[in-house]
Order: structure tokens, then sequence, then C-alpha cells
């Protein structure tokens, strides 16, 4: 009787009962600690990276005025065609435009003047008359790159108070600044080149377009090689091959091959695939292939797990029916078994993404300032590109790197997610 | 008429052995029933009759089975062609994660039974009537078979199984896992099938053999110790065994 069940209750019992329950509050809280340990490293980890990044996700314009002066632009042509405008001289003109935010300036000063927008204030003068070609002749207003010290200093990331001879940005650079900030023609607006522009030394330049696409196809090539050989292996191994001392063999061998150090497929893509077999270096079909070593023994892992969740009944269900092994497995284990083999391949496929040592030893280290169209064009890779900005002394880097972790962790929480949903929308219930 | 005669058939799970000296005949179009205590091999010799055991990697069977004259125990046999004629219902009803219409269109698509889509549904219809399951799922064909309650899943089974018109159909304790009402169910379609069909059925209710079957084998530590009529089995049996697990006196 339930009721009754305080009364054999002695006091040794009572105490064995309380030491019970103590134990599972212990037990909880030890669990409940863990837990919070491990969620505020990543909120650190989390702050550190946005707080860091998120600036980079701004630009700064110096806006000033230029005057598209024929004489100056060396135009003789009553109306000049695009060829006219394509092949002008904006030497002088992008030159006023700088040196009239302060006419007083000594002509052997100007430098401290031009540093302050980017080494191709030239060309951006040029493409706004080539975009507008109605300006020629008139004075209009125009936005031009800060360089990447005036850039860090309208982002509060530059000290302002140590000795000027320390310090990237003079004096006088500080008072034109303080000037044009004032006067509002100091702008900060989306930093749409960072996702369009290849890398540059110059660090207000410099974007993560060639990593970029430099990361997508080596997925793709990584996908292509790894997934195909892959699943043949896990289902042949799972579903055919005899159970014998030599497949046990392999298996051990996959489970190794997981566990090998990424730097050691490297070496191996170094010396095989371009000492061999002599494929371009630096290009993302090397990295792709280089990485699909890496991935395979987890498909093949993740495949065969997923291959021998597959209840038997069902195989015997189509053995029964008189299905061959091969209708037994084509027809019925390989499609229920698709949703884990993706998701595996979706985790692989994640991990050979943050992968730079492997990288680096093929050569996608090298600086590219293209955007790659094809996967054998030169490219970068997005942990690569991080690791050779974080190499860079420039201030406009530091946010940089924090920026292009945050592009890759959003590349990498897309891919998870896309392997959760797979698993949870095509996984079928059998009874 | 003997459709199955088995002769000192052996089995052998690597060296431990589960089947001594089995030799059976089972009659054509007539309901066999073998029973037994757990782990006394009746699911096993069911088993030898359409080779499933050969997806045992261990299991080696010796001896001689032979229907209709062919040895079925034989490495030329090609055990497709054996399981289109020999079906099998399994203990715990496992329909495929598909349709209801693809689960009982699969045998015959596999086969090449059918040879146009009328013909195919034609086929789905009269095996779904067969087994009596076609006037609950004619609406929803194409819903999955999984979502069946659990008789009507072993029904569609069953359906799945009388596809291909088989001549032998195997059922390996095909009520266990059901209700009564779904019970008495199949047990009917038991005995409409076998005006077609030969039927062998591995059951754990002597009740359910006693109801269905015309011939009873009892097994027992892998032997097979009595055969009959299960009249005969029932009411009079020959050997002391029979008559103690009969009489539930062990079990």
């Amino acid at each position: 009787m339930l009721k009754d069940i305080g009364k054999n209750m002695n006091n040794f019992k009572q105490n064995l009962l309380k030491k019970r329950y103590n134990a599972e509050r212990r037990f909880q809280w030890y669990g409940k600690i863990a837990i919070g340990l491990a969620l505020s490293f990543l909120a650190v980890f989390m702050f550190q990276i946005f707080s860091k990044g998120y600036s980079a996700f701004q630009k700064t314009w110096i806006v000033t005025e230029v005057h598209y002066d024929k004489e100056l632009l060396l135009i003789d042509a009553e109306n000049p065609s695009k060829d006219d405008l394509e092949n002008a001289d904006y030497y002088d003109v992008a030159y006023k435009a700088m040196t009239s935010l302060d006419p007083g300036l000594p002509e052997e000063e100007d430098r401290q003047l031009i540093q302050m927008v980017s080494y191709k204030y030239e060309t951006e003068v040029k493409d706004l008359l080539l975009k507008n070609p109605d300006f020629l002749g008139k004075i209009v207003p125009i936005k031009l790159t800060a360089s990447d010290d005036v850039d860090q200093v309208h982002k509060g990331n530059y000290p302002r108070d140590i000795p000027e001879k320390n310090r990237r940005v003079n004096d006088y650079q500080l008072q034109i600044y303080d000037m044009l900030n004032e006067r509002g023609d100091i702008l900060s607006e989306f930093n749409i080149s960072f996702f369009t522009s290849p890398d540059s030394r110059e660090a207000e330049l410099a974007g993560i377009a060639s990593s970029f696409m430099g990361t997508v196809f080596s997925i793709l090539v990584c996908l292509a090689f790894s997934f195909p050989v892959a699943v043949l292996a896990a289902i042949y191994l799972e579903e055919f091959a005899p159970k014998n001392k030599f497949t046990d063999f392999i298996e051990v061998n996959i489970n190794n091959l997981a566990a090998v150090p990424s730097i050691v497929f490297g070496l191996l893509g170094l010396g095989v695939l371009l000492a061999v077999f002599n494929l371009p270096r630096s290009t993302p079909l090397v990295g792709g292939i280089t990485l699909s070593l890496m991935t395979l023994p987890t498909i093949i892992i993740a495949a065969r797990a997923s291959l021998k969740a597959v209840p038997p009944s069902i195989r015997e269900a189509a053995l029964a029916m008189g299905a061959s092994n091969m209708q037994t497995t084509m027809h019925h284990t390989v499609p229920l078994s698709m949703p884990g083999t993706l998701s595996g391949t979706i985790i692989g496929l994640a991990q050979a993404l943050g992968e730079t040592a492997p990288l680096i030893l093929i050569g996608m280290v090298a600086f590219v300032n293209t955007i790659p169209g094809t996967p054998v064009d030169p490219a970068a890779s997005l942990p690569v590109q991080i690791y050779i900005w974080s190499e860079s002394a420039e201030r406009g880097f530091v946010e940089k790197v924090s920026a292009c972790i945050m592009v890759l962790l959003a590349f990498l929480i897309l891919m998870n997610l896309a392997a959760q949903i797979v698993r949870h929308k095509f996984e079928k219930k059998w009874s | 008429m003997s459709k199955i005669k088995a002769e000192n058939v052996n089995v052998y799970y690597g060296s431990k052995q589960a089947l001594f000296d089995v030799s059976i005949d089972i009659a054509e179009k007539e309901v066999t029933a073998l029973i037994g205590p757990s782990g006394c091999g009746k699911s096993t010799f069911l088993r030898c009759l359409n080779r499933m055991n050969d997806v045992i990697e261990i299991c080696r069977v010796e001896g001689s089975i032979k229907m209709d004259n062919l040895e079925l125990n034989s490495r030329k046999l090609d055990v497709v062609r054996l399981r289109e004629n020999v079906g099998m219902v399994f203990q715990k009803p496992n329909p495929f994660p598909k349709t209801i219409y693809e689960n009982v269109a699969y045998g015959p698509t596999i086969h090449g039974i059918a040879q146009s889509k009328e013909e195919m549904d034609q086929i789905v219809e009269t095996s779904l009537k067969k087994a009596a399951l076609w006037n609950e799922v004619k609406d929803r064909l194409d819903e999955i078979g999984t979502g069946l309650s659990g008789g009507q899943q072993q029904r569609l089974c069953i359906a799945r199984a009388i596809s291909v018109s088989p001549e032998v159909i195997l059922m390996d304790e095909p009520c266990s896992a059901l209700d009564p009402i779904a019970t008495a169910q199949i047990e009917e379609l038991i005995d409409d099938l076998k005006k077609e069909v030969t039927i062998v059925i591995v059951t754990h209710s002597m009740s359910q053999a006693a109801r269905v079957s015309q011939k009873t084998g009892f097994f027992h530590l892998g032997k097979l110790i009595e055969f009959g009529p299960t009249d005969k089995i029932f009411k009079n049996p020959d050997n002391q065994q029979t008559q103690d697990y009969i009489t539930g006196r062990f079990g």
C-alpha cells in the first residue's frame, strides 16, 4: 500500500534514501556545470570573433569633389567616344580631387593626402566617369575608398594617443580626417567589396571572393570524387563482401584512415597529384581530390552505419519475394539508407571545408588576386585565407580575419543544418 | 500427394547442430503445422524450404529436400526461381516502407509477371482480395504500407506473398504479433488459401495448429518427434513427449 510507505522507515533506511536523493542531485549539478562551462567557452569565442569582425562589414569612404576637366584629361574630341574616355589620362584629375581637400598644402607634402585613400583611387575616378559620361566637364562629388589606416581610425580601432612617430596616421592626416568627419564627408557603408573582391595586399581592398569560390569548387570536386567511391565501397563491403579476415582488415584500415592527420593527406597530394600526375598547382581540383581522400573514410563509415541500420526484416522480405541480392540492395536497402548516408556525407564535407593543412601543402596558400572561374584556376580557400590574413601585419587585416571566420562559420552552420534537414525529412519510419 | 519430401535433413549453425535427421512429407494443397517449444528447430526447418538459411553465413544444410522431384538443397538451384514459387510470411509483419500498391506489385514487377499497367492493377486487386484486405484499403492504395494496423500489415504481407501465385507459402508464426481478432482473420484466410496452395505454418499456439492444419509435426530439440494427421496428434499421439507437450506439461 502506498500510504503505508512511511511506516517501515527506520533511521538506516531513511539515511539510505537521503543519500540516494543527494547523489542524484549532485550528479545533475555536475552535468549542469559541464554544460554551462561549454556554453560559456562558446560564448567567449563567439563574442571575440563578432566584436572584432563586425566592423569589417562596414567600409569607409572619403567624399571629395572631382572636376572632370577636358584639358587635364587630355581629351581633344568635341564629342568624345567611350574609347576616348577609356584612354584619357586621369592622373591629374584624381590628384587634384584629393589635393583640393587642403589647397594650402605645399606640393612636396601631397603624399600625405594621397595616402589617405586607397592606391586605386585613380581607377575609381575613372570608373565614375565611364559610368556617367555626361559628368565630363562638370564638378561632381565622388566617393573614394579610404586607406585602411583612415578606415581603422574611423572605426575607432586605431589609438590616436600614441606618439606621432609610432603612428601610421600622422597628426596632419588626423586633422584632415577630423575636418572631413565634421563636414560629414566620411561615409561608412556596407562593405560589398568584401564579398566581391579577390584578395589584395591592401586591407581596404581585400575581399573573400577568390577564397570563397575556391572553397566552393574544392567542395564540389571533393563531393564528386568521394561520394561515388565511398558509397560503392560501403555497399559492397556491407551487402556483398564475404565476412573474412581480409574484409576485417579492410574495415580496420578504413577506420584508421579516418584518424590519419590531414597534413599527411596534403603530403600525399603533393607527392602524387602534383609530382606524378602533374595536375595544376594551387587549384581547387587538386585541393578537392586531396580533401576527398580525407572525406572518403567518413562517408564510408556513415554509409555502412546507415546500411546496417536498415532492419534485416526488410532484406528478408525482399529476398523471400525472390529478389536477388542486387535487387534487394538497390530497391530497398540503399534507398532506405540514403538519408543517413547523405547527412554523413554533408558532415564529412563540412569537415573538409575547415581543413587548412593539406591545402597549404598543395599550394592553395598562394596569393591569388583573381576570382577563379573553374576548378583548374588557382585559388585560395576560406580557412587558408584566414591563415594568410592572420599573418599580415596591417591592422586592417585583424577585422578581416574575424569576418572571414564568420563567413566560414556561417557556411558550416548551413551545411550542418542541411544534414539535419536531410536526416529528418527523408528518414522513413518502419514498424 | 506429396509436394515436398525432406529426407535426413541436418542443419548446423557453425559447430552447433540445430536439426537432426528430419524427414517429412508435406502434402499438396494442405496445411501442415509445425509445433514445438522455442528453439526446437521448427523455424530453421521452415527456412530450409525456401533456402532463407543462405542468408545466415555460418549455416550449413545437409540432406535432401525435394519439391516436385526437384532437389532444393543443391548449389545449382536458382534461389530466385525457387522463392518465386515458395512465398514466405514472417513472424513480425514486414511490409516495405512503400505504398500498399507498390508492396503488392513488387513481386510481379521483378519477376516480370504483368505485361501492362492494367494487368498489374488486376494482380494487385486479386491479391488484396484473396488476402481479405481489398475492402479496407481499396481507396488508399497509395498510402504507405507501414501505416496500417498490425493485422492489416500482416494481411498485406500475405497479399504480397500470393501476388506471384506461389505453389507453396511458408508462414513463420504469422499471428504471434497479432490480437485475437486479427488472428481469426488470418486463420480464415489460411483456410481459403489452401484450396490453391500448399501451406506450411510454424506456430506456438497449439489451438491454432488444431484449427487450421490437416497434418502436424512436433519438433523437440532439433528432432521431429512425431508427424501425422492433426486429429491423431492432438487426440491420440504415439509419443509420450508429444502427449506431454500437447497437454501443456512442458514447453
